[in-house]
């Protein structure tokens, strides 16, 4: 049973589990597939949104244009298997980032997050070797 | 915190603090994640360890099961590229060639031929359409790994071969004489904006303009996670680890990021470069030159006004002697930050002038501080409560009593009349005719938009607001741009605004950065805000949050077990009183009738009546109402007794009306409104719940039910 009281111009509503247990009547409806506001990756037009803020960095940094090249290459590749014909695009990339250690560094040690470990599985990582899953992982978690 | 009975070891509460502060900011301070937007990286907050899920995961699992199976292969095969570089992929395909065989990563260095390539590659994607589930496609750049763990010889030689080799090299000024993209301003907007820039123009060369001799950094944690860890070495390098533990710098990029000014336009794939400690004084819109404060002219292509804000004081420090300015602080930035960090190492008073959001996290974190050291941190100002000028009063009342419950003294309705040095101390006369002598004094009492160089640039300086006036699209002129503090521009859904958050500073500022490479987009995507008083209140907000504005709030009623909160709650109106009561030791107290009246026998423990005039005052987690009343014997003006049995009377009154269980603002959504329409929400202690908050105020409707609406928040989710 709710319970209302008013304090000057400031109205406070208390309610229990079972007020809340109909569903809402509000002329509102929010579905997180249709939120437009973040296109995120993959534009509607089937473009890549570099500004998306899940790469981080990587489109704008150092090593920005290359990883661009490469990873356009591979977003249309019509090779089979897909990207395969960009591995020129995917070595130069790397051999940028191997300019910048500090910011692409590579690191082995990761191994905090095991509880995401075990929620997020993939085919991928159940194929990869262990240390590869780990590493994986570990840098995705931090990501977030 | 303020449950905790008994002792309460200072280990163990920071322990507290560390775990849930570091938890609840973590993400937004990322390097890059920050430019996240920031509710998703608040996602993994609160909750047990097990519950939470990094946003990451949420994001790429909705867009990988959204798509069709081409896009989720995108992600993934992404996932992998991003994760180890091009040579990563080759050296995955062949290390599942080697049948597991496990070879250091490092000898893999060099990329493989492409040849070796072609038949593991196949194996890949077919297993992969099959997963739902898709790596994390989010990486911060600091943290991909590449190959080359040591670099090699190829690599080397590179490095080396660096300036010698740049012609013309002697003869090239140490400051472009041309930049394409100009940034005014080396704080978050600014980082933002040079980041979308480069985003939409990987070749860009983008020189930023810094009045600070520091790189761009992120603000937050200056206030927050700074003070909250138990590792000094890392906060003397101005580290702190996020939940997850991994550690994170203030600074947004490392140096290694950035190139040196006079090599910019060397950079064949462009690259930032910063300019410390200079200041531009003015622009030429006809002309699109800048000029700096040492007459150096930099000619432009498109220049982002970033300058920010400096902190207000308040005119009594400002007249104030010479040895009283030494003793205060104008909190901003990390210089600042790293002075008070020593002051409260050393000082045994300190006193904080500001109810706001800075004001009242330094005043918990100083707070923390207090508890392992005889350091006493006291907190003024002219409202009645913390946070008055945006929460609603009763939850402004709630939240003092939280600061109390952090260690401090909080003086509402208090401001300093006069100031004097005196025997090695600032003493500060009050309104209330108290005198306090204190070490050291911090201002936290708003910003001042950084607009001068407006006058001289023919730039428009918005009177109500303050600010930089600029469009939806956040243009002053044509190809002038303004982000972040210093801007004033106007809000499609919400009017025109100037906010002053982080959130907003990297919305705005990758807004503008995006629109300086011709996007042409308005403003839209509504930042949010958070703040969090110590580990039991948290809150996240969005839209025009003004204690002025009308409100409507929905909280989770309290369960059945009665908590001290709820006494709080109940005499939520008396807090006030009570302090106003405190010279009134001789008043049959409101306390005690209350305490009568509500069934309780202890006063509410948050409310600590820190007299610094009475060493007898109870400094304890759960004084008692006797207790209090005795302590109150410093200089307070006459008690007006009328008042005070009118305000017994009240609480009286409505204790007869109000149910049990205690009202209790555990959590719950506060809806801020104008003319109907909910322009303004507070998540109380909600989390992951930003999107629906962010839809209701896009929507901008006139809804009939608030309680309803409120529905749509789940409050009750977490509980079993």
């Amino acid at each position: 049973m709710s319970y209302c009281r008013e304090q000057g111009k400031d109205k406070i509503i208390f309610v229990t589990k079972e007020d809340h247990e109909s569903p809402s009547t509000a002329d509102i409806t929010y579905n997180p597939e249709e939120d437009d506001d973040s296109p995120g990756l993959i534009l509607p037009n089937g473009e890549i949104n570099w500004q998306c803020p899940c790469l981080g960095g990587m489109a704008s940094g150092p090593c920005g244009e290359p990883f661009k090249e490469a990873f356009s290459c591979f977003h249309y590749s019509q090779a089979e298997p897909k990207g395969s014909d960009c591995i020129e695009e995917f070595r130069s990339m790397q051999e940028c980032m191997s300019k910048y250690p500090e910011l692409y560094p590579f690191d082995k040690d990761e191994d905090n997050d095991k509880e995401e470990q075990t929620k997020t599985t993939t085919t991928v990582e159940q194929k990869t070797s262990e240390e590869v899953a780990v590493t994986k992982e570990s840098t995705a978690t931090r990501a977030s | 915190m303020f449950r905790v009975a008994g002792s309460v070891t200072a280990s163990r509460l920071s322990a507290v603090c560390c775990r849930t502060v570091t938890a609840k900011q973590f993400q937004v301070h990322g390097a890059s994640l920050h430019v996240l937007s920031s509710e998703t990286s608040r996602k993994s907050r609160n909750g047990p360890a097990h519950h939470r899920i990094p946003p990451s995961w949420q994001s790429v699992r909705t867009m990988a099961s959204a798509g069709d199976s081409q896009a989720k292969i995108n992600y993934i095969f992404y996932g992998l590229a991003v994760l180890f570089g091009g040579g990563g992929i080759i050296y995955y395909m062949r290390e599942t060639s080697k049948d597991g065989n496990k070879t250091k990563k490092s000898t893999a260095a060099v990329p493989a031929e492409s040849k070796e390539a072609t038949e593991p590659v196949s194996e890949k994607p077919t297993s992969e359409t099959t997963k739902s589930e898709a790596p994390p496609a989010e990486l911060p750049p600091t943290e991909t790994p590449a190959e080359a763990a040591a670099p090699d010889a190829e690599s080397k030689k590179l490095l080396d071969a660096m300036p010698q080799s740049y012609p013309d090299y002697e003869v090239m000024p140490d400051i472009p004489g041309h930049a394409k993209y100009l940034l005014i301003g080396g704080g978050t907007a600014s980082f933002a904006a040079f980041r979308a820039i480069r985003a939409s123009d990987a070749k860009a060369q983008v020189l930023v303009v810094t009045e600070e001799e520091e790189l761009p950094y992120m603000r937050p944690p200056l206030s927050k996670e700074l003070w909250y860890s138990d590792e000094p070495k890392l906060v003397e390098k101005l580290k702190f680890k996020q939940w997850n533990g991994k550690e994170r710098s203030v600074y947004y990029n490392p140096p290694s990021f950035y190139v040196e000014p006079k090599e910019l336009a060397y950079q064949e794939n462009g690259g930032v470069a910063v300019v410390k400690g200079r200041k531009v004084m003015k622009l030429d819109p006809q002309k699109q030159v800048a000029v700096l404060d040492n007459g150096w002219e930099i000619f432009y292509d498109k220049v982002l006004i970033a300058t920010g804000g400096r902190p207000r004081n308040i005119p009594v420090f400002e007249r104030a002697s010479q040895e009283v300015k030494d003793r205060v602080t104008l909190f901003r930035g990390i210089k600042d930050f790293k002075r008070l960090d020593e002051v409260s190492r050393n000082a045994s008073t300190i006193v904080v002038v500001g109810g706001g959001f800075l004001g009242s996290e330094l005043t918990c974190a100083l707070g923390k501080r207090s508890r392992d050291s005889s350091l006493k941190v006291i907190q003024m100002f002219p409202e009645p409560g913390n946070m008055g000028k945006v929460l609603p009063e009763y939850l402004s009342q709630w939240t003092t009593a939280k600061v109390r419950g952090e260690g401090a003294t909080v003086k509402p309705e208090t401001f300093v009349k006069r100031a004097r040095f005196s025997d090695g101390k600032v003493i500060l006369k009050l309104n209330t005719g108290e005198e306090i002598s204190t070490d050291h004094v911090v201002v936290a009492v708003g910003l001042e938009p950084n607009t001068e160089l407006a006058k001289e640039s023919g730039l428009e300086v918005d009177d109500t607001y303050g600010g930089f006036r600029v469009n939806a699209e956040l243009e002053a002129r044509s190809d002038i741009w303004v982000a972040g503090d210093a801007s004033s521009f106007y809000d499609i859904k919400l009017g025109r605004r100037r906010v002053e958050h982080h959130d907003h500073a990297v919305v705005s500022g990758r807004l503008a950065g995006e629109n300086m490479t011709g996007a042409r987009k308005p403003y839209w995507h509504q930042s949010m805000f958070w703040s969090d008083l110590g580990p039991d209140v948290g809150y996240e907000a969005i839209g025009i949050v003004d204690s002025s504005l009308p409100t409507v709030a929905v909280f989770a009623k309290a369960t059945e077990k009665d908590t001290p909160k709820a006494v709080v709650e109940e005499t939520g109106e008396s807090l006030r009183s009570v302090t106003e009561t405190e010279a009134e030791a001789t008043l049959p107290t409101k306390e005690e009738t209350v305490a009568a009246v509500s069934g309780e026998t202890t006063a509410p423990p948050e409310v600590e009546i820190k007299d610094p005039s009475d060493p007898a005052s109870a400094t304890g987690v759960e004084p008692s109402a006797s207790e209090k009343t005795e302590s109150a014997t410093d200089e307070e003006p006459a008690p007006d007794v009328e008042a005070a049995a009118k305000l017994v009377a009240e609480v009286e009154t409505e204790n007869r009306v109000a149910p049990t269980p205690k009202e209790d603002y555990g959590k719950g959504v506060i809806f801020y409104l104008r003319d109907d329409i909910i322009v303004g929400i507070v998540l109380w202690n909600l989390f992951n719940r930003m999107p629906i908050a962010r839809k209701i105020i896009k929507e901008g409707k006139q809804h009939q039910d608030l309680a309803e609406v409120a529905k749509l928040f789940d409050l009750h989710a977490d509980e079993d």
